[in-house]
Parts: structure tokens; C-alpha cells; sequence
């Protein structure tokens, strides 16, 4: 099965049927199969071929969910990147996928033609509205594409074994990574979950997480995948809406991270109707066990699922809800279908209690990454049988004696804030790139709220100007919101530890 | 200081660490990536911080929070309120 035979296949089955609730739109499953075969047919027109890839830079909305099973229709790979990034690492990601197309906001005119320049693999833009008298024989208009071209499904040109997508995360060495899924990965994954969730057709899922996300992204082909309808926000920014939102559209599934529940937990629900609430979801980062408890006060008719995973296998754990009693604080067991283990550096397997490597083996473990040979070699080794891989997923667990598993630490120094994974050295490349620094020492700290907040230490030249505001608008000018330090501290100096390397642990 | 220039100051300094708000007053935070979900908690307590106003949950909508000039109507409508 290929991913986009999800959309398809409840085109087919259900197309009357509400699949897509967005920007003030309600779009059916013919709809969506109908604009999402006229943008494929455009971008074979364009000339895009079987596996090129093609950039999806949007915030949440019709066009971006229409655009991921355009790209897959049309035989491509997806790339999507989150609307908050910042030029330099946009042109990054584009030059090193060598990107032929890419679809985004049309507001964005500056930055469109900085990337046209800088990125010579790009052969087609498509902007969605306004276009802003943006033109040009490689820019399109998504309108125009919906007015122009045939809303005949495509026929298909892949195997499961093609790539359907590259998920750029952040690694430990700064530098952006794409996570390769073929489309068996996928397709296995997204079942996998789905049985667990116990997911039916007329489940209706709230999607706040952006969709460049995987776990964003998997509510959206999840949804399409059971026949059911995908309520669409661009974040939970406003909560209030949101819950509107959810008492209107009698809303039955709702994936979170911790700083999401936080946030839910401090409103007053009670002017809310929310008893259509099936299930809540949570990953990216463990609930502090009184979240846990005050979730299950606040919504006693609702499941809660526990979950852990990394892009790399999609989804790896997740608790069954019968077991969050006794074990608030696991994560659980491996999804349907695959197998996990843990093990020391020397590749024994360890017993319980003991803490190792959570190693994954299952369909659910990806490709590798996107043409750096040695960091996939770190993480995706060669498994019991010839050819298969195993995910090392550089995180600390250990399982209890009934086979639980429970994280303990990450191996690598990369922090979770807001459920995203920030390197350190990824925002201290960005201050190193201002002259005037001459040392910089990134660290997470305990937040109530975020999970961990970012907080730099930096020491500048002397005699140096700068402030804390110009080192945290630098900050914010090329780093995704997420990254953006909430403390800064300007020092005279940074401990060291005997070998003259920067000691943070002793920074807090 | 008018309440509008009360803001654009703190969100120059505090969110977009500048010295000046680049926007109108009008524009809207949302489509100039001006805000993201916690900027908007912070602004809440900010206001009620600097006005003395209280902020109900239901409150926190993009008509009140999504422009400078859509949060200085908001908080004089909240101040004649409680006068």
C-alpha cells in the first residue's frame, strides 16, 4: 500500500464524508482527492519525476494537507519544514535534499527570491495565495493550478519501497538531518498506531501540532487512513477557540504534548462541552505523574495514552491505558508489530532494572538519513537478518521485571523544550556567527510549563556593545521559535573543566 | 503614554528584542510571525501586571491579542469596565 491510497481509498469509499476542517473551510474527501489530484498534475506537468523531492514550507492549513498527498500522487518525496524556520537553515535543508519544487506562502516574497538564487536545484514554485505580483516562468499560483489542471487521479508510478518523505530534525552536531521513510514505513507505522488507538471511522481528531511535525503530520494521515475527519488548527495558541472548536465539532481524539496539557489543565473547562472526548494522546516528552492524575479528574470518560517515540521509527512505546495506574510513569511497551530491547555499549542485552540503549526493531524503522552515510550508521545498524536495520536511539531506558519500559536519559546533550528537540550547539553556532562572542554555552533548565527552557551563556569580546536584546533578537532572527533562549546571560567568563572545555554542569 | 505605545514597547523589547515595533498598529501579529502560543500567556499577564485588568480565560481570542490595536481597545474596554 502507498500512502496516498489512504486518501484515495476513502475518496472511493466515503466521498461525501467530512475528511478536512481548516481555515474556515470544510472540505470532503472528494474535495481534497479532487485538489490533490489537479496540484500532482501540475507537478508532473512541471516535470517533477519519480522520487524528487519537493519542499513543503507552510503553517497548518487546506494547502499544506492538500499538498503532502499532491506531492506523493505525483511520484515525489515530501520534505516538510516548519513555517518558523529561518532563511539560512530553509536554504540548508532545500540545497541538501537538492529540492526541484517547493510550495509555500506567497507573503513571502523576499525570502522566495533569496532561495531562487541560492538554491540551484529549484525548478518550480508554487505560492498560495496572495502572490503578491509574484511571477516568473518557475513560480505557479495554487489557485491558478486548482482553475488549470485535471482532477483525474494520477496513475500511480511508485513501490512501497520508494521514499515517500524526509523529516529534517535537529542532531546533537547542529546540523539538520532528514529522516527517509519509505512509504511501507510509514504505512506501517500509521496502522500500528491506529490499532492501539483503537481508531473508527467516525473518530474526529484535532490537529494542533504542525504538520512538519511527525507527530502532527501522522494525525492528518491517520485520520485519512480510518475514514475519519481531521479538525485542522494552526496551533493552541488560543485555547479558548480551541475548545470551542472541539464542543462544536464534537471532537472524539486530542494528541498533545506536555506544554499543550499544561496549558489545559490551567483553564476552566467547565463551560466546555467535551464529552465527545474518546482519547488523549501524549509524546515528545514524559507528563509529570500529576498531570497524569489531574487529566484523568478532569476527563474521566477519556483514554489517556502515554507514548514515546523519535522520528527515526516514527512511534516506538506507548502504555495501555489499563496499565497507567499501576505504572504512571512508563512509557510503556512496544506498538503492535515490533520489538524493542535494551542494550549496553557493548551490544549484551541487559536485564531489567538495568540502563542501556532502547534499540527498536520493527517495519516502523526508517531508511536512514538523507545522505549523510556516517550519521546513519550510528543510529541504523545491521540487525539479526541480513539486510534488516535496527534504530540505536541514543536514549537511556530500563524495564521493569513485567517487561515495561521507562526512560531515564538521553546519551546526547540535546534539550526538549515545548516536546521539540533543540540541540545546544545548534543555537551556539548561531551566537558564535556574531563576531563580537567570543564564548557560548547553551544548557536546558526545568520549566514548569515548556518541559525545559533554553538558557545561554555567553561571554563577548571585550569592550564589545552588545546587549542581552541584541543577543536574543540575533537569536530569534535565525532560529525557530522554539530554539529562542528564554534566559540570557552575558559573563566575564565560562567554567572549565582541567582540558579547557566549557563545563555546564557547573552552569544553571 | 497611550496604551498603544505601551505595547509596542514591551513587545519591541520584550518579544521582538528591538528597539522599535516594526508593524502598524493594525497589523496583525499573526501573519507577521510576531507571536507564538507562550508570547500571548505572557501578554496576559502583562496586562493584567500593567493595567490592572483581569483576563478570563474565553478572552484569550485573536480579537482581542491578534494586533496592537485590537489589545489597546481590549483594555480599555476591560478598564471602563471596572470604572
Amino acid at each position: 500500500m502507498l500512502i496516498h491510497q489512504f486518501l484515495e481509498n476513502s475518496a472511493d469509499r466515503l466521498p461525501d464524508k467530512i475528511a478536512l476542517i481548516c481555515d474556515g473551510q470544510r472540505l470532503t474527501y472528494a474535495d481534497v482527492e479532487a485538489q490533490a489530484n489537479r496540484l500532482a498534475n501540475a507537478l508532473r506537468a512541471q516535470g517533477l519525476q519519480r522520487g524528487d523531492r519537493v519542499a513543503l514550507y507552510l503553517p497548518n492549513s487546506v494547502e499544506m494537507a492538500i499538498a503532502i498527498f499532491a506531492v506523493l500522487k505525483a511520484g515525489g518525496v515530501f520534505v516538510p519544514i516548519n513555517p518558523t524556520t529561518k532563511y539560512d537553515k530553509c536554504a540548508y535543508i532545500l540545497n541538501h535534499c537538492a529540492a526541484r519544487s517547493l510550495i509555500t506562502h506567497g507573503r513571502q516574497i523576499d525570502l522566495i527570491n533569496q532561495l531562487l538564487q541560492n538554491v540551484p536545484s529549484l525548478k518550480t514554485i508554487v505560492l498560495v495565495s496572495p502572490t503578491n505580483g509574484a511571477n516568473g516562468d518557475r513560480i505557479m499560483s495554487y489557485d491558478a493550478i486548482q482553475a488549470d489542471y485535471s482532477e483525474h487521479r494520477p496513475p500511480p508510478i511508485n513501490i512501497d519501497l520508494d521514499l515517500a518523505c524526509l523529516i529534517y530534525t535537529s542532531g546533537s552536531t547542529g546540523e539538520p538531518k532528514g529522516v527517509m521513510a519509505d512509504h511501507s514505513n510509514v504505512v506501517f507505522a500509521a496502522s500500528s498506531i491506529i490499532q492501539y488507538l483503537g481508531n473508527i471511522e467516525s473518530d474526529i481528531v484535532i490537529g494542533l501540532l504542525p504538520l512538519s511535525f511527525d507527530y502532527g503530520l501522522y494525525q492528518l494521515l491517520m485520520t485519512f487512513k480510518f475514514g475519519g475527519t481531521l479538525v485542522l488548527e494552526k496551533g493552541f495558541t488560543y485555547p479558548a477557540i480551541i475548545l470551542q472548536r472541539m464542543e462544536e465539532e464534537r471532537v472524539t481524539g486530542f494528541p498533545g504534548v506536555p506544554t499543550i496539557f499544561t496549558m489545559l489543565l490551567k483553564m476552566d473547562l467547565s463551560n466546555y462541552d467535551l464529552s465527545n472526548l474518546r482519547y488523549l494522546t501524549n509524546t515528545a516528552a514524559a507528563l509529570p505523574p500529576s498531570h497524569i492524575t489531574e487529566i484523568r479528574d478532569k476527563f474521566p470518560w477519556a483514554t489517556l495514552f502515554s507514548m514515546y517515540g523519535l522520528t527515526e521509527t516514527k512511534r516506538t512505546l506507548y502504555l495501555p491505558p489499563e496499565h497507567l495506574d499501576q505504572r504512571s510513569s512508563s512509557v510503556g511497551i512496544p506498538i503492535p508489530g515490533t520489538e524493542a530491547w535494551i542494550e549496553n555499549d557493548d551490544g549484551q542485552r541487559l536485564k531489567a532494572g538495568q540502563v542501556g540503549e532502547l534499540v527498536v526493531r520493527g517495519r516502523h524503522v526508517m531508511r536512514g538519513y538523507w545522505n549523510a552515510p556516517e550519521k546513519t550508521a550510528v543510529r541504523f545498524r545491521p540487525g539479526p537478518l541480513p539486510g534488516e536495520r535496527l534504530c540505536y536511539t541514543g536514549d537511556l531506558f530500563r524495564t521493569d521485571e513485567e517487561g515495561f519500559f521507562y526512560f531515564v536519559a538521553r546519551k546526547d546533550d540535546v534539550i526538549k523544550s515545548r516536546g521539540e528537540k533543540v540541540p545546544p550547539k545548534e543555537v551556539e553556532q548561531v551566537l558564535y556567527a556574531l563576531e563580537d562572542v567570543q564564548e557560548a554555552a547553551v544548557i536546558g533548565v526545568a520549566d514548569p510549563v515548556l518541559g525545559q527552557a533554553i538558557k545561554a551563556f555567553v561571554v563577548l569580546n571585550p569592550g564589545s556593545l552588545l546587549t542581552n536584546g541584541d543577543l536574543l533578537r540575533h537569536c530569534r532572527a535565525n532560529l525557530e521559535d522554539f530554539m529562542v533562549p528564554r534566559f540570557m546571560e552575558i559573563r566575564t567568563e565560562l567554567p572549565k573543566s582541567a582540558n579547557g572545555k566549557i563545563n555546564k554542569l557547573e552552569l544553571n | 503614554m497611550k496604551v498603544e505605545e505601551v505595547l509596542q514597547k514591551h513587545i519591541a523589547e520584550t518579544i521582538l528584542f528591538s528597539n522599535i515595533y516594526p508593524y502598524s498598529n493594525a497589523e496583525s501579529f499573526t501573519e507577521n510571525g510576531v507571536l507564538d502560543s507562550m508570547n500571548v500567556i505572557e501578554l496576559v499577564a502583562f496586562l493584567e501586571r500593567q493595567f490592572g485588568v483581569q483576563v478570563a480565560d474565553h478572552e484569550i481570542i485573536p480579537d482581542n491579542f491578534d494586533s496592537i490595536s485590537k489589545m489597546a481597545a481590549f483594555v480599555r474596554s476591560k478598564q471602563q469596565v471596572a470604572a
